[in-house]
């Protein structure tokens, strides 16, 4: 979602999610992916509220949160699609079907669509390549998507 | 007598419309008040049938596929649950030849059993390799192991044995066993199949080596592209730490062994070994310099064993049925089986489990049944993204680690993704080098900038601008980034490159067009 809350709510919820995971063995990735799920994104003010309770630098955790692919710095749309591009889904025309949801969205790899309803992004590999082209919309996997199932699928992100 | 029926719970048969069929099924039950169980069990590797509908009957299990929700009633009409005719139906499950003709050792419950009882999975022979296990000293366990000749599944080949014996051996407080699920590669999903289908075996796999080894700690670090896997996973764990099987006293052997699953985020560089390491310590996924070795100084500096998924889960028939059994499948210095996945452009699509050996050209031509598209095949990728395309040439090769290499390619984690003859292959070696420039660590310039470059060069090629300078000039960056890369990320990228430009000499020359208008 959209909706921004206030950074006192934001430090507070981290710090309860740091305690609650804090005692496992490399905590960090269990602690990013928690506050991801919670506010769809990583905010900046969650990041020295870790630093502090896992000992490291503020310079630390942003380079770990920036390190990987899945962690967002802002939110994504209300719905986010995934097109697998590897080279199983190539072979059966992924890449076109790339280009068919860019143009249906009006938008490239990595970007929202104005209305904020869809965030189109890569996927590499879903491990669905014996039923290629894949696609996952929030969470949800879709194999051998054509034309008629990929406009399905925009259609029902658009809403 | 109430009447079994079984729908995948696999990804790949969600993703095809399992989830509706389950519910329309179980829906038309409850209308019709028939006495039936639904359970969702793995998938049986043939994903062109999924969702592939199973009923159990007096005679053996009669699948049908692929079933739509739609079906559901017209199946029901026809007598689904005494095995009756329909279109869609196949026959006996057993007797399907691409399932026939296998020989599942790994794979041997996946598909057949409900992937979280346990009572099931001992049913069929499971937790018999981890009893034996206990019983035994820990190097007669490793000595077992390394007499299986079993190699590393993940790509590299390494000795499984060898690498428990140097964990075995390491002193150390706090040991480690690290499976290795991340599961990157386009065209493999056999972690995934196994962690879905049969968890149990790779938890058992994990606690064998644990004692083996005296590690008491176990991390499974997988995908978080991979949701079902990893839910399924974490739901088996949870049941056998409460059957004993994991916790303080591995079935009352007095050996303590537990485990988690820990999720990834999107970085494919995460499947090397050192870099997964890194990982799971909460840091950057940036690859170490070996050595030290993982088994010396691994994770969090602790003597650690670093297996792939299917290694681990190959384990626990070898301690069952012993080492000469397993080792007496195979060719060469491969030996065992190994689970075949099938994918890209290809009519039979999925997993297939069998003794190495097997020529290329039989497991595309008849067992995958050349292209879903109905064209020719022109080239096949083995061994994921780093793996080399080979072309109809090289189809005698026989699936070995020793024989691909020798042809300058690799079996990897052992997907095939099959092309048919409209794929440009400049195009698939330029991919090759923007895939490694979106994943690389950063750590090694070779890897980090060798691959931005090698884009350059293949553009240039592509349009036409100084050709001959400039395969040259990739050939020479491959040369570099093989020799001066850290990890396989780098050193293995040429591979796709290399064979690309070898075998389809003909897509790497420009184009006419732009060659007038200079």
């Amino acid at each position: 979602m959209n909706i921004h809350q206030p950074r006192a709510d934001i430090a507070d919820t981290t710090l309860a999610i740091v305690e609650a995971l804090k005692g496992l063995e490399g905590p960090l990735l269990p602690i990013l992916h928690e506050l991801q799920e919670e506010f769809g994104y990583v905010p900046q003010e969650c990041l020295p509220v870790i630093a502090r309770e896992l000992n490291l630098s503020r310079a630390e955790v942003y380079g770990v949160m920036t390190f990987y692919h899945d962690f967002r710095e802002h939110p994504a749309g209300r719905h986010v699609l995934k097109l697998c591009r590897a080279e199983a889904c190539q072979s059966m025309g992924g890449d076109q079907l790339a280009e068919r949801a860019k143009r249906l969205l009006g938008i490239d790899f990595h970007q929202t669509t104005p209305d904020g309803a869809v965030t189109l992004e890569p996927v590499y590999c879903l491990g669905l390549c014996s039923c290629a082209p894949s696609a996952m919309l929030d969470g949800e996997v879709h194999a051998r998507v054509d034309a008629t199932e990929l406009e399905a699928l925009v259609q029902e992100a658009r809403r | 007598m109430t009447v079994k029926i079984y729908i995948p719970r696999d990804a790949a048969a969600i993703a095809l419309g399992a989830e509706k069929v389950a519910k329309a099924m179980a829906e038309a039950i409850g209308a019709r008040g028939l006495d039936v169980v639904i359970v969702r069990n793995g998938s049986r590797g043939m994903h062109w049938l999924e969702p592939l509908v199973e009923v159990e009957t007096a005679e053996g299990r009669v699948a049908y596929g692929p079933v739509k929700a739609r079906d559901v009633t017209s199946l029901l009409d026809a007598g689904l649950l005494e095995g009756g005719d329909h279109a869609l139906c196949l026959g006996k499950t057993e007797e399907i030849p691409f399932l026939k003709q296998q020989t599942r050792l790994t794979f041997a419950r996946c598909g057949i059993i409900d992937p979280l009882s346990l009572d099931d999975y001992q049913a069929h022979g499971g937790l018999t390799g981890l009893r034996h296990a206990i019983a035994m000293a820990p190097e007669a366990i490793v000595a077992q192991v390394t007499e299986s000749g079993l190699r590393g599944r993940g790509g590299a080949g390494f000795p499984t044995g060898i690498k428990w014996k140097t964990v075995l051996e390491a002193a150390g407080e706090r040991k480690y066993i690290v499976c290795n699920a991340d599961e990157g590669d386009s065209g493999t999903f056999a972690d995934r199949m196994i962690m879905e289908g049969d968890p149990f075996v790779l938890i058992e796999g994990m606690a064998i080596a644990g004692i083996a080894t005296g590690a008491t700690k176990g991390f499974i670090y997988t995908r978080s592209e991979y949701p079902h896997a990893i839910a399924a996973m974490a739901e088996a764990i949870e049941i056998a730490r409460k059957a004993g099987v994991l916790g303080p006293s591995v079935l009352g052997s007095g050996r303590a062994f537990d485990m988690e699953v820990r999720e990834g985020a999107g970085a494919y560089v995460c499947g090397e070994e050192t870099a997964l390491l890194n990982s799971l310590e909460g840091k950057r996924g940036i690859v170490r310099a070996k050595p030290p070795l993982p088994a010396h100084k691994g994770l969090f500096d602790c003597p650690t064993v670093i297996n792939n998924v299917i290694s681990l889960a190959s384990v626990p028939i070898i301690m069952d049925k012993g080492a000469a059994f397993y080792r007496d499948f195979g060719m060469g210095r491969s030996r065992g089986t190994i689970p075949i996945q099938i994918a890209g452009n290809v009519k039979h699509a999925g997993l297939y489990e069998t003794a190495f050996g097997l020529a290329l050209g039989e497991i595309i031509d008849h067992i995958g049944g050349g292209t879903a598209s109905g064209r020719p095949v022109k080239a096949v990728q083995v061994g994921g993204p780093l793996g080399a395309y080979f072309p109809r040439a090289l189809f005698d090769t026989p699936f070995d680690y020793e024989a691909f290499a020798a042809r300058d390619g690799l079996i990897g984690h052992a997907g095939i993704v099959v092309f048919d003859d409209t794929v440009d292959m400049l195009h698939q070696a330029r991919f090759a080098m923007e895939f490694c420039a979106v994943e690389s660590c950063g750590k090694c310039t070779p890897c980090r900038i060798g691959s931005t470059r090698g884009v350059e060069v293949a553009d240039k090629i592509a349009a036409g601008i100084e050709p001959e300078k400039n395969r040259e000039l990739l050939a020479d960056l491959c040369n570099t980034m093989k020799f001066g890369s850290l990890c396989a990320l780098g050193g293995f990228t040429p591979y796709p490159v290399m064979s690309a430009m070898t075998h389809f000499p003909d897509d790497f020359k420009p184009v006419p067009v732009v060659e007038a208008a200079e």
